[in-house]
């Protein structure tokens, strides 16, 4: 059972291996606060559409699946944005579009439709909760690299005067990160990062087994 | 010359790809080659220009006579996604050439966030004005310099991915981290539009 929430983690992350929900990963990762937000929202969303799925999907006709689970993941959504406009302004107007845009976030009709619809509710609750948290895990790398480097701060307290822009700062912080040409060169660098260390992780197990 | 700004703003300065983060599944997966960028564009402009006329309709006269607002996203997403699909019906039966270049693009737009979001920011910039045909035409008009921003991404990323395909990258990059860094140099350059608009 634990293997469906652990999967979503680091294995099958939805962002950095699958590459969905890249809008969001980008648009939201300025600083890590707004990233934890946009990580709490979409993982609600996504447990609750994939257990609501789950229990309902035997009663929606075959052909007309997809639009039953947009509704429900809709629904979801208009929660969340009414909760956080009552709860956190400040957050609602940092997200932003983003909020209403989890609607057509890839990851959680991708989940409705591959996991939800043929798993039951338990194990549709992990699995939305692993891959919650993956999400959430991509979207705080991205957060903290740019929040430190861009803006030489962490969840909005200035790091070290080292990389501040306070007199006799060691280091400027690098503006360019945390504006939006910087969040692309990010994104590329970490999966460049993935990938060496998926290729060298490879090259090891292939030579345990040959003994080369 | 405010419709003008309006097109010129969303379509350059702050272009729906690379300053806004909308649409990127299409803009990094249909991006390998020039033929299919320009396909799916054409596709996203033709889509985007109706969303959002459909959308400021159903605000106007549906939603916001009767206090639904907080309906916005529900309905939005269920207009859009029937809309992509008596398009494509719609196609298929009156220009059969139309449907076989624009056909397979079709069924990825439902889920393209730009759509939906270029609905949502038109509702947002536009919903409020009081002349209902200003508003209307300058919806249109935002539709068409999304998508057409859109489009010029595309183009400019299947052009450079053309060319990446032929270089001696370190193994650990090839494939979409490049492009991700390509595209993010590209939105630097975009960023010399900045000072047009206010």
């Amino acid at each position: 059972m634990w293997r469906h929430f652990l999967s979503g983690l680091w294995k099958d992350n939805p962002v950095l291996t699958l590459m969905l929900g890249l809008c969001p990963t980008l648009a939201v990762t300025t600083a890590v606060t707004n990233a934890l937000g946009m990580a709490a929202a979409a993982c609600f969303v996504l447990v609750g559409s994939n257990v609501l799925v789950s229990l309902l999907g035997r009663f929606f006709p075959k052909k007309i699946r997809i639009p039953c689970f947009i509704v429900i993941i809709a629904s979801f959504v208009t929660t969340v944005e009414l909760l956080m406009k009552a709860f956190r302004p400040d957050l609602d107007k940092a997200l932003g579009i983003f909020i209403p845009l989890i609607v057509v976030n890839c990851i959680i009709l991708g989940r409705a439709e591959a996991f939800a619809y043929r798993n039951r509710p338990l194990a549709s609750l992990l699995d939305g909760l692993g891959m919650g948290i993956g999400f959430g895990i991509a979207l705080l790398i991205l957060g903290a690299v740019r929040e430190l480097f861009g803006a030489g701060k962490f969840l909005d307290i200035p790091v070290t005067t080292a990389f501040s822009g306070a007199p006799g700062a060691v280091m400027e912080p690098i503006g360019l990160l945390v504006l939006p040409p910087g969040a692309f060169i990010v994104l590329g660098l970490v999966l460049a990062a993935r990938q060496a260390a998926r290729d060298r992780l490879k090259e090891r197990s292939r030579r345990a087994r040959f003994g080369g | 010359m405010e419709y003008f700004a309006t097109f010129f703003k969303v379509s350059l300065v702050h272009n729906f790809v690379l300053s806004q983060f909308l649409g990127l599944c299409p803009f990094i997966g249909v991006s390998r080659r020039r033929r299919d960028a320009f396909g799916m564009g054409f596709a996203v402009i033709f889509v985007m220009v109706m969303a959002s006329l459909v959308t400021w309709a159903v605000w106007r006269f549906a939603l916001l006579p009767f206090g639904l607002q907080y309906l916005r996203t529900v309905t939005f997403i269920l207009v859009i996604a029937t809309l992509v699909q008596t398009v494509e019906l719609a196609i298929k039966k009156l220009s059969p050439p139309l449907y076989r270049a624009l056909g397979i693009y079709l069924p990825l737009i439902t889920t393209n966030c730009a759509v939906l979001g270029v609905a949502i920011l038109n509702i947002n910039d536009f919903g409020s004005v009081e002349d209902g045909l200003r508003s209307f035409t300058l919806t249109a008009v935002q539709g068409l310099g999304a998508g057409a921003g859109f489009m010029l991404a595309m183009l400019f990323m299947a052009e450079i991915r053309e060319r990446l395909d032929l270089l001696p990258l370190p193994k650990a990059f090839r494939g979409v981290p490049i492009a991700f860094i390509c595209a993010g140099l590209m939105g630097l350059a975009f960023f010399g539009f900045a000072g047009f608009v206010s």
